[in-house]
């Protein structure tokens, strides 16, 4: 009896021995060489990968920013049109929020539990993602790449599925503070923000770079009210030479428009958020019913961390350039359709690095263990086991008489506490196909 | 007949009895609804039972005590950003929160019932549209306290354990928000059946003719707002576990107007009517969602359609169902059965005023 269970046992575990070998083959073989699409994860099918995001569409942050994710998805038809990523389409599915997060958390839930996407990409804004954010980790749904340059992204430990994109607020503050420091030092400094997370970071890393005693007034707005009159009025009273402006476009406008209106003319300063030239140059003559238009933004101090859309020598943007006129061509060209399609070139990137038949937790190791280059950020990411922050720096730039930008220093990188480093690498070239290998 | 059978008070009668049973009915048919149904369909159902609640506490003021509120879904933010308030950086159990949510809605619903008894017609419309329009303004101004424009946010109560790891917790929120919806409408099919519900009547049909009745108008008037308040509490308490986020912007304006529309929609006055109405109110912009994507329509026109085809829908139900969804069933049960040579019987022997459509 004994012996006959032994003998039974060691046939079985000579089976299993057997079966296991035969598993260990077939995992080697399918690291190495996988030639075939499985549907490796929700959202995943041998011929589709589906990526789902929540857009202002409409309503208060539809101007400019409504261009993004039809951006985004030109790109993506582009990819398709020439082989999609393994032979898989990406279908994008953007869905209108209006910017009100109540909103965002129900279509955040459309489109995982009945859409099925694979992972939420470029979803905009921080107070309508700050809805979701717990959810889609719940979840563990990869969320990457967030519009939104808030902190909060960067927190892999209570986020470990969320992904930023563009430079934080603070990180921009300094480096933008750091200018100011160097080249307009001595002069009195007024703050002009948006009261949420977006304006007071920003300040944040202003006020790391610019003594206290230079900043003579700090105004704040909030979006809902159009008139800035008394904010404007208090900084001209308090004699600011400089204003940072952290405001989304049509606040940029507003502030613009009546400085000019109180004869009122600071240096500006303005986030990357709110300086698209295109955008403000709409929004200007629409605002002042034509009377004045682009003139007023000559000689604003801004940054970027993507190339200058006016650079058409610039191969990034003769590529993008090109893609916009093939599928988009109703939209303007202006930085929201470039910000789009460098946001779908970095996830084609790795949706490309995490293997043929990826899955929703593979695509996360594959940004913290693989360093992602060769993209068309100007700065390096940041994105590691212990970082989920995307772009790490910015160049200051400023805008010409006829409305084209130039660039001024080099291209700084930071963190939120380290130091300020000036960024030595070599601008990378795209691929000739346009389409990260 | 004993001597205590005749002397029930007025909340414990036979039509308990009755309304218990439909109650149990509906959640044994609700159960099993939503045990087969998928993850967002069931929140979905979740969105319709909790709606239901804001629309019947609606329906009880608006329809059957006759003072029009537009300010519905302000109340709704404060049973919300109640619960908001007490789950932050802490866990309660659910009974206690929805209960404090209920308490604490009603209590300004009832400060504001005192001003509303005093305000009639468009003076009404007017005041409850205010109260829409600036209690969202608060957390915008105290930031530090109420999170401003991004709100606070809330996660999804866990299902207990003995229901297993896998299950869906938007199944577990749609079963709390299809008892809460029951109980409510237990509680209100009573309230309509009892003095109260008929001294609410009385007041909206004529004022001067309750209060030569004995009628107290004002404190009448009160106590429907109270009630519908606490409704409404309720359902933003939902809300804010639904939503996951409770913020200004969940809390706008056409919140107000859309469980208005609601309750017209199905049928002014009756709580069936509320149903129909948080039915219409939470599945039509799906399925037009939907189909504005699968149209290919441009976005400018496909982003407004949802709204578009709310708006023909109200107008059509006013047109073909002038009584509502609920009145035009009403309406076609009783022809079919007239067609099948019965006449419509009213079991409860006597003419009920109240039901605007024969057979119904």
């Amino acid at each position: 009896m004994n012996n006959r269970t032994n003998g039974m046992t060691s046939g079985i575990s000579r089976v299993a021995l057997g079966c296991v070998a035969a598993l260990l083959a077939a995992c080697g073989q399918a690291s190495t060489v996988e030639t075939t699409n499985t549907a490796s994860a929700p959202g995943i099918t041998a011929t589709e990968v589906k990526i789902g995001s929540t857009q202002p569409l409409t309503g208060p942050a539809a101007p400019g920013y409504s261009e993004i994710a039809p951006a985004s998805n030109a790109y993506f038809q582009y990819v398709n049109a020439h082989g999609g990523i393994f032979g898989r389409r990406i279908t994008y599915d953007f869905q209108d929020d209006g910017y009100n997060p109540t909103r965002t958390a129900s279509v955040t839930r459309q489109l995982v539990l009945q859409d099925t996407v694979f992972a939420m990409f470029s979803a905009l804004g921080t107070p309508t993602h700050l809805a979701v954010a717990d959810y889609l980790n719940s979840e563990k749904v990869p969320d990457l790449f967030v519009s939104s340059g808030c902190n909060c992204w960067n927190n892999p430990s209570k986020y470990p599925y969320t992904f930023g994109w563009q430079p934080d607020y603070t990180i921009e503050g300094k480096i933008l503070g750091q200018y100011i420091q160097q080249n307009l030092a001595g002069k009195k400094v007024g703050y002009f923000y948006q009261n949420d997370e977006f304006g007071l970071d920003g300040v944040k890393g202003l006020d790391l770079q610019i003594p206290s005693a230079s900043v003579v007034s700090r105004q704040n707005y909030v979006p809902t009210n159009t008139n800035v009159g008394p904010q404007l009025a208090a900084l001209q009273g308090a004699g600011a030479e400089v204003i940072v402006s952290y405001t989304i476009p049509a606040f940029t406008a507003l502030a613009l428009l009546t400085a000019a209106k109180l004869n009122y003319h600071p240096t500006w300063v303005v986030s990357n958020v709110g300086s698209d030239v295109p955008t403000l140059t709409g929004l200007l003559t629409k605002f002042s019913q034509g009377k004045v238009g682009g003139q007023l933004l000559t000689s604003l101090v801004t940054d970027a961390y993507l190339p200058l859309i006016t650079d058409t020598s610039n191969p990034w943007i003769s590529l993008f350039k090109g893609i916009h006129d093939q599928y988009i061509s109703s939209f303007p060209w202006d930085g929201n359709v470039l910000y789009g399609m460098a946001q779908a070139y970095t996830l084609v990137q790795v949706l490309k690095a995490a293997g043929r038949n990826p899955t929703r937790a593979g695509v996360v190791k594959t940004l913290e263990t693989t360093k992602l280059t060769g993209g068309p950020g100007l700065a390096p990411y940041g994105y590691g086991s212990g970082n989920h922050l995307g772009s790490l720096g910015v160049q200051v730039t400023t805008v010409g008489a006829d409305g084209s930008l130039a660039t001024v220093g080099p291209i700084y990188t930071s963190t939120d506490s380290g130091p300020i480093t000036q960024y030595a690498g070599t601008p990378a070239t795209p691929p000739a196909n346009g389409i990260p290998s | 007949m004993s001597l205590s059978a005749l002397r029930w008070p007025p909340f414990v009668s036979p039509t308990l009895g009755r309304h218990l049973a439909m109650a149990l009915g509906a959640a044994v048919f609700l159960l099993l609804v939503s045990s087969q149904i998928g993850a967002y369909d069931d929140y979905n159902l979740a969105a319709i039972a909790l709606f239901a609640i804001a629309t019947a506490g609606l329906t009880v003021l608006t329809g059957v005590n006759g003072q029009l509120s537009l300010g519905h879904g302000a109340l709704m933010a404060i049973g919300a950003y109640t619960t908001s308030l007490l789950l932050r950086g802490r866990e309660l159990p659910l009974m206690l929160v929805l209960l404090a949510s209920v308490t604490t809605a009603a209590l300004i619903g009832a400060v504001f019932g005192v001003a509303a008894a005093r305000l009639r017609g468009p003076y009404l419309a007017g005041a409850t549209l205010a109260l829409a329009l600036g209690l969202p303004q608060i957390p915008t101004r105290y930031k530090g306290v109420f999170g401003g424009e991004e709100g606070l946010t809330v996660s999804l109560p866990a299902p207990p354990n003995w229901l297993g790891v896998d299950f869906p917790r938007e199944r577990w929120l749609a079963w709390i928000a299809i008892a809460a919806a029951l109980a409510t409408m237990v509680l209100l099919a009573n309230v309509l059946q009892s003095s109260v519900g008929r001294r609410f009547k009385a007041v909206r049909d004529h004022e001067a003719a309750a209060a030569l009745c004995g009628i107290d108008v004002a404190q009448t008037q009160v106590q429907a707002f109270v009630l519908s308040s606490g409704c409404a509490g309720l359902a933003g308490s939902l809300f804010a576990y639904w939503s996951g986020v409770t913020a200004p912007g969940g809390f706008s304006i056409p919140l107000s107007l859309q469980l208005l529309s609601a309750v017209v929609i199905g049928g002014l006055g009756t709580l069936a009517g509320a149903v129909w109405g948080s039915i219409v109110l939470v599945l039509l912009p799906t399925f037009t969602g939907g189909m504005a994507s699968n149209l290919n329509l441009p976005s400018s026109v496909g982003n407004n359609l949802p709204l578009a085809i709310y708006g023909a829908v109200l107008v059509l139900a006013m047109l073909v169902f002038p009584y509502g969804i609920h009145g035009g069933l009403g309406r076609l049960l009783g022809l079919v059965r007239a067609r099948w040579g019965q006449t419509s019987t009213n079991h409860k022997g006597v003419v009920d005023w109240d039901d605007p459509a024969p057979g119904g």
